[in-house]
């Protein structure tokens, strides 16, 4: 086997334009078979409209595209009995039962999972008669989750998986990507969850505006920040803080308002002349935390907003 | 069980069975329509009354007679003729002429009845004229003959279209908006089951239209069956299929269910008018009758009413089923090259 063989995908240049909007602004992507990859990025980074160009849904403006060795143009048929796919949102159809849904995607494939196998792996086990309609937004998703897994796939794409599912269902969703993986199979995973990126993905790539800003694995990300330590801050008046980005001690520093948030390098160094530049303005600290870096901060420190706008809460 | 194609049928039959108001507005809805209207055009009323003298020694002279009378329209046409004439209510009334004169009148027609009253004043007043009470009038109420006769088929024609078309139409547009077609189309699944599945479910639904349709035209309203109801159904499915092929291109790029309605409407609506639902289409002016006789309708209706009125076999309706399958496949071949998945 040559090294090419050992990648499931592989995306050069590639470009997508809606009219003049410009939505993929040259991607590259190499996916390794058996790995997990994370697609991350804030709403509207492009990560749907990557992910639908290697599912051959959407046809690429321009560039390069690879899965398992073969082209969309030449191979359509043969590539889509192989990739499973869980869209961002599916309406399914309202008057199936689970049962009878996961059975017609089924009889699709090649060399399918026996339906109970695939309903059983999302548990939905108690749903199979439920029909569709009815199933809470959660339950849909793994559904949705067990029509992917149902042709048994090589490659696996989830678009926000885990978007609006409890707790124990992402934990379970995570355990089904686990076992997959340990079954060598390859998974495409974009998602806005710091926490499921770094349990699933063994490499990580982010973008920003169709393009890749950071790629690699969690923890060579949060080394990139060159930072040991974040400090919240949220001090009064406002202006004080922007004193702040003169000191030698900070590696990055994002304001919002009386908020901010400094990276370090080294807190016992830095703290203090946070502290003393704040006093020195005349200012109140209001609160003050610190904790290590996540790979927010890696998104923060690279493009200056958060990777999910509603905050970091969850 | 495990085939796809069996799969996407079972999936087409459950989401029309289990969605009752769907099943209603897609079928049920079209044919209660077409017997309020068959119930209602029993007694339409349209002026003015039109009369056909048949060839015969003194025809002539009735001609003249009657032409003087504002509300008549007379027109010849040799005996045969007058007499169909009569029977799809291009007239209302046909006068044999001869020592005698005969008048023809449909009973189910009420402007058979002012026809009558007519024909006889103007009659008695010329000189030398029969008295009223020597002028024999014949109903011709055999069934086969009367406008009920004329309208059934085309009614049943008219239902298989709204049907064909709207399951079709509303049904991918709404697949296409839950983007469970561009999932779909991320599966190995093959396009033609796909498009299969629906058409054999139209091809079932179809049949049971056209049974509940034939049984109260039998029952009801008396319509004979003059040629065979394997010939009815085969006319029948080909027309849906024409139908659900116009569907399938109408939908096969439209996002938007109003979007499929106004093309829906926009491609029945001309269809209900020129192709002979109501009315026989050849009252429309000669140059028109091309178009007329290439619409979809046009052929299913004609060729409905040739087996149940007519008793025509398949072979003698080589061109309008011609037509119908030229239809089903253009619209079906085209459709296939625009379809958008996503
Ligand atoms: N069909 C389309 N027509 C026009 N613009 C589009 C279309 N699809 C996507 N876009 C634009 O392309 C950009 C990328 O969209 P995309 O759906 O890939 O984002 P995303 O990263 O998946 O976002 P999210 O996290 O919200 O799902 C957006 O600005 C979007 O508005
Ligand atoms: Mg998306």
């Amino acid at each position: 086997m040559t090294p090419k063989d050992e990648l499931a995908i592989e995306v050069k240049g590639l470009v997508k334009r809606f009219g003049d909007a410009v939505a993929l602004d040259g991607i590259d992507l190499d996916v390794r078979r058996g790995e997990c990859l994370g697609l991350l990025g804030p709403n509207g980074a492009g990560k749907t409209t990557t992910v639908e160009i290697l599912q051959g849904l959407q046809a690429p403006t321009a560039g390069e595209v690879r899965v398992l060795g073969m082209r969309w143009e030449t191979h359509a048929a043969a590539l889509r009995a192989r990739l499973g796919v869980a869209l961002q949102e599916t309406r399914l159809v309202d008057a199936l039962t689970v049962e009878e849904m996961v059975a017609l995607f089924a009889s699709f494939y090649p060399r399918p999972l026996a339906v109970e196998q695939a309903i059983s792996l999302v548990r939905l086990e108690d749903k199979r008669q439920a029909r569709t309609l009815t199933l809470s937004g959660g339950q849909k998703q793994r559904l949705a989750l067990a029509l992917a897994l149902v042709g048994d796939p090589d490659i696996l794409f989830l678009d926000e998986p885990t978007t609006g599912l409890d707790p124990q269902s992402r934990r379970d969703l995570w355990d089904v990507v686990a076992g997959l993986k340990a079954r060598g199979r390859t998974v495409l995973l974009t998602t806005h969850y710091m926490e499921e990126a770094e349990v699933l993905c063994e490499r990580l790539v982010f973008i920003d505006r169709g393009r890749v800003i950071a790629r690699g694995t969690p923890a060579e990300m949060i080394a990139s920040l060159g930072a040991g330590h974040v400090i919240e801050l949220e001090a009064h008046p406002a202006s004080v803080l922007e004193r702040l980005a003169r000191l030698e001690a900070l590696v990055g520093l994002n304001q919002e308002g009386a908020r901010a948030t400094l990276r370090v390098e080294h807190l016992h160094r830095a703290l203090p002349e946070v502290l003393r530049e704040i006093a020195e303005a005349g200012g109140e600290v209001l609160h003050l935390s610190t904790r290590r870096p996540t790979l927010d901060d890696v998104f923060l420190g690279l493009t200056g907003h958060s990777l999910r706008g509603e905050g970091r809460a969850a | 069980m495990r085939h796809p194609l069996v799969q996407l049928l079972l999936m087409r039959l459950r989401m029309l069975w289990r969605m009752p108001a769907v099943l209603f507005w897609s079928f049920g809805f079209p044919l209660i329509a077409s017997l309020v209207l068959a119930a209602a055009f029993q007694d339409r009323a349209l002026a003015p009354v039109r009369v056909a003298v048949a060839d015969g020694t003194g025809a002539e002279a009735l001609v003249a007679r009657l032409e003087g009378t504002p509300e008549l329209q007379v027109q010849r046409a040799p005996p045969e003729e007058a007499r169909r004439r009569l029977t799809q209510g291009r007239v209302h009334l046909v006068l044999l002429p001869g020592a005698e004169p005969e008048l023809l009148v449909d009973p189910g027609q009420p402007e058979g009845r002012s026809a009558r009253l007519l024909v006889r004043e103007v009659l008695a007043r010329a000189p030398g004229a029969p008295s009223p009470a020597q002028l024999r009038v014949t109903p011709v109420s055999e069934p086969g003959n009367r406008y009920i006769d004329f309208l059934l088929p085309g009614l049943l024609g008219m239902v298989l279209m709204s049907t064909s078309i709207w399951a079709m139409a509303s049904s991918v547009v709404a697949m296409r908006g839950g983007k469970l077609l561009k999932r779909l189309a991320a599966t190995p699944m093959a396009r033609g089951h796909f498009v299969g599945a629906f058409l054999l479910a139209r091809g079932l639904f179809a049949v049971v239209e056209m049974t509940f349709f034939c049984a109260l035209a039998r029952l009801v309203f008396g319509v004979p069956m003059s040629g065979s109801y394997a010939a009815v159904g085969a006319v029948g499915l080909l027309g849906a299929m024409s139908f659900s092929g116009l569907g399938l291109l109408l939908a096969s790029r439209v996002e938007t269910e109003d979007s499929a309605t106004g093309l829906f409407n926009l491609s029945t609506m001309p269809m209900l008018f020129l192709s002979g639902v109501f009315f026989p289409a050849q009252n429309f002016p000669g140059w028109m009758q091309p178009v007329i006789h290439a619409l979809p309708l046009t052929a299913l209706n004609g060729s409905l009413r040739a087996v149940m009125l007519e008793g025509a076999d398949l072979l003698s309706l080589g061109a309008p089923l011609a037509v119908l399958a030229a239809w089903a496949a253009g619209c079906m071949v085209v459709a296939l090259r625009v379809f958008r998945w996503t």
